[in-house]
């Protein structure tokens, strides 16, 4: 089937979120059969093994946060403060993000309090007028599976 | 066994800002230091390795060889982040340890652009801010937030390092600034990304350095014996796996990959170091690195700054130059000139920040992109 496609459907704002369904996009990741680490970008072979046994594997949509600063200062046209968080995520995968939602008080966030993914329109447009899709981390109550 | 390597000669430009002055233009002069403090002309030069990253693919190497003489000698640019000092410096020890050559030069030369780095250009769309921060000082407030989450170190300890630091600078006529920053200024100063205040980021300067090394039996050969300096261990690594680090990069992994094998090469342990020049890029590296190069225990980091250890006249004093955070970070010409500083310290020609008695220093540099690192390590001793 060739289907020409509509120059403004949404794209994804970084190759590794997967919009297939645009109901249900989710970070696509690719797994070590040998170690079971978990990876963003599409690789050849393990970085922590060496094997080559690598397939795709969705991401979950909750994590902790491992690490974070709070942003005064960035490059010209970024809006600023915002939080820049590391998150492990559950069941595998570190996803670096913007944490929404806790403020941009540090001794309101704490390392390791529950986080999850919200997936949405980035407000960034590609030539076409397509809307690029990103996702940030709001807190959450933790784990809901 | 391979022949001992010897710095016999080095220098570098007081770090600062240059607009009237080219890449090759910077980096020509403090060749040409080095080579006077050498006693030597670049006809004596058989190989020159040349650090440089804003203009990496414009032959840096061959326009200073324009500046100071074209003997058509080997020129290798060598790029590497903010190691890159560093690893044309171990380029240029490794063609003599191979008894390829008997003398090279090795210069680091920079000339940023204003303003904060880790930027470049950014194709559409913008990413900064909306999947977080990957600038530099972002990438170093999360090394100081890993190390707090671990050992619980204080936003207070953070900029103890660069009060001391900046204290250092005002001892050393070669730093970009040399004024003191009490402890509340540095608190109080605007704050670019938690934890790390402005007064906690590298200045963003021009600058070079450049260092002539020599076999043992060409040091010998010229006298120079006297004011050589032996490069007991030197070591270079590129980041391993480690949890997080392809999301996060992981400058302790990697500088304890290169200060273990830097250690084993000189067959020193952290004990007999007397001085250290490390990577303090930001203030929260600092703290980290006295754990990643063994200077103390784990977790000790942020009592090594409290009770003073790290200054000069204490235990074990670290960047007496004023580090990155004073005398400034033009990259490329970092990985030198804290080996200019340490064999001046080696040397005794100091002054008012001499170390004394040094008999043995190390430096430390790391570099990073977005993602990737490397961290280089020298071991000098008094030869
Ligand atoms: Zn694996």
């Amino acid at each position: 089937m060739t289907a020409v496609q509509d120059p403004r459907t949404p794209k994804a704002a970084v190759s590794h979120i997967c919009l297939s369904r645009l109901d249900d996009p989710y970070i696509e990741g690719h797994r070590c059969g040998g170690c079971g680490e978990v990876f963003l970008e599409v690789h050849a072979r393990c970085a922590r093994c060496f094997g080559d046994d690598l397939t795709p594997a969705r991401l979950g949509d909750t994590g902790r946060l491992y690490n974070f600063t709070i942003v005064h200062r960035s490059f010209p046209g970024v809006v600023t403060p915002f939080v820049s968080a590391i998150v492990d995520m559950d069941g595998g995968g570190v996803v670096r993000g913007t944490l929404k939602g806790a403020g941009v008080d540090p001794a309101a966030l704490a390392f390791d309090m529950p986080v999850r993914l919200v997936f949405g329109d980035s407000g960034q447009k590609d030539e076409q007028g397509a809307p690029y899709i990103a996702y940030h981390f709001v807190p959450s109550q933790g784990p809901t599976s | 066994m391979s022949q001992d390597v010897f710095i016999i000669g080095a220098d570098m430009l007081k770090f600062g800002r240059f607009p009237d002055r080219t890449v090759p233009d910077l980096g020509a002069e403090a060749a040409l230091l080095a080579l006077r403090d050498a006693g030597l002309g670049i006809g004596d030069i058989d190989a020159f390795y040349c650090g440089n990253l804003v203009e990496a693919m414009e032959m840096v190497g061959q326009r200073i060889l324009h500046h100071i003489g074209q003997t058509g000698i080997p020129v290798v640019n060598v790029a590497n982040a903010c190691a890159t000092g560093a690893t044309a410096l171990r380029e240029g020890l490794m063609a003599i340890k191979s008894g390829m050559h008997d003398v090279v030069l090795c210069v680091g030369v920079e000339k940023l652009p204003r303003g904060l780095m880790g930027g470049g250009a950014q194709p559409s769309p913008q990413l900064e801010g909306l999947f977080g921060s990957t600038s530099m000082p972002s990438v170093f407030a999360q090394v100081g937030q890993e190390y707090a989450r671990n050992h619980g170190a204080t936003f207070e300890q953070f900029a103890k390092v660069s009060v001391k630091n900046h204290h250092h600078s005002t001892m050393n006529p070669k730093a970009m600034y040399r004024i003191e920053t009490p402890l509340e200024m540095v608190m109080q100063a605007e704050m670019i990304s938690w934890p790390n205040t402005k007064l906690m980021c590298s200045v963003n300067v021009d600058g070079a350095a450049a260092a002539v090394l020599a076999s043992e039996k060409t040091t010998r050969r010229l006298g120079l014996m006297g004011q050589a300096v032996r490069i007991r261990g030197s070591a270079l690594a590129s980041d391993p796996w480690s949890p997080r680090n392809q999301t996060m990069p992981d400058f302790n992994t990697v500088t304890r990959l290169a200060a273990a094998r830097a250690y084993e090469m000189a067959g020193l342990g952290p004990d007999d170091i007397d001085l250290v020049e490390l990577h303090d890029c930001f203030a929260t590296a600092e703290l980290v690195h006295y754990e990643n190069l063994s200077l103390c225990g784990e977790g000790e980091a942020g009592r090594m700054i409290d009770e003073g250890e790290a200054a000069l006249g204490g235990r074990i004093p670290v960047n007496v130059s004023g580090g990155l955070l004073s005398k400034g970070h033009p990259l490329s010409a970092t990985g030198i000139a804290n080996v200019y500083e340490v064999v001046t310290h080696l040397r005794g020609q100091a002054g008012a920040r001499q170390v004394e008695g040094a008999r043995i220093g190390l430096t430390h540099v790391v570099g990073a992109g977005h993602a990737g690192a490397a961290a280089g390590v020298h071991i000098l001793e008094k030869a």
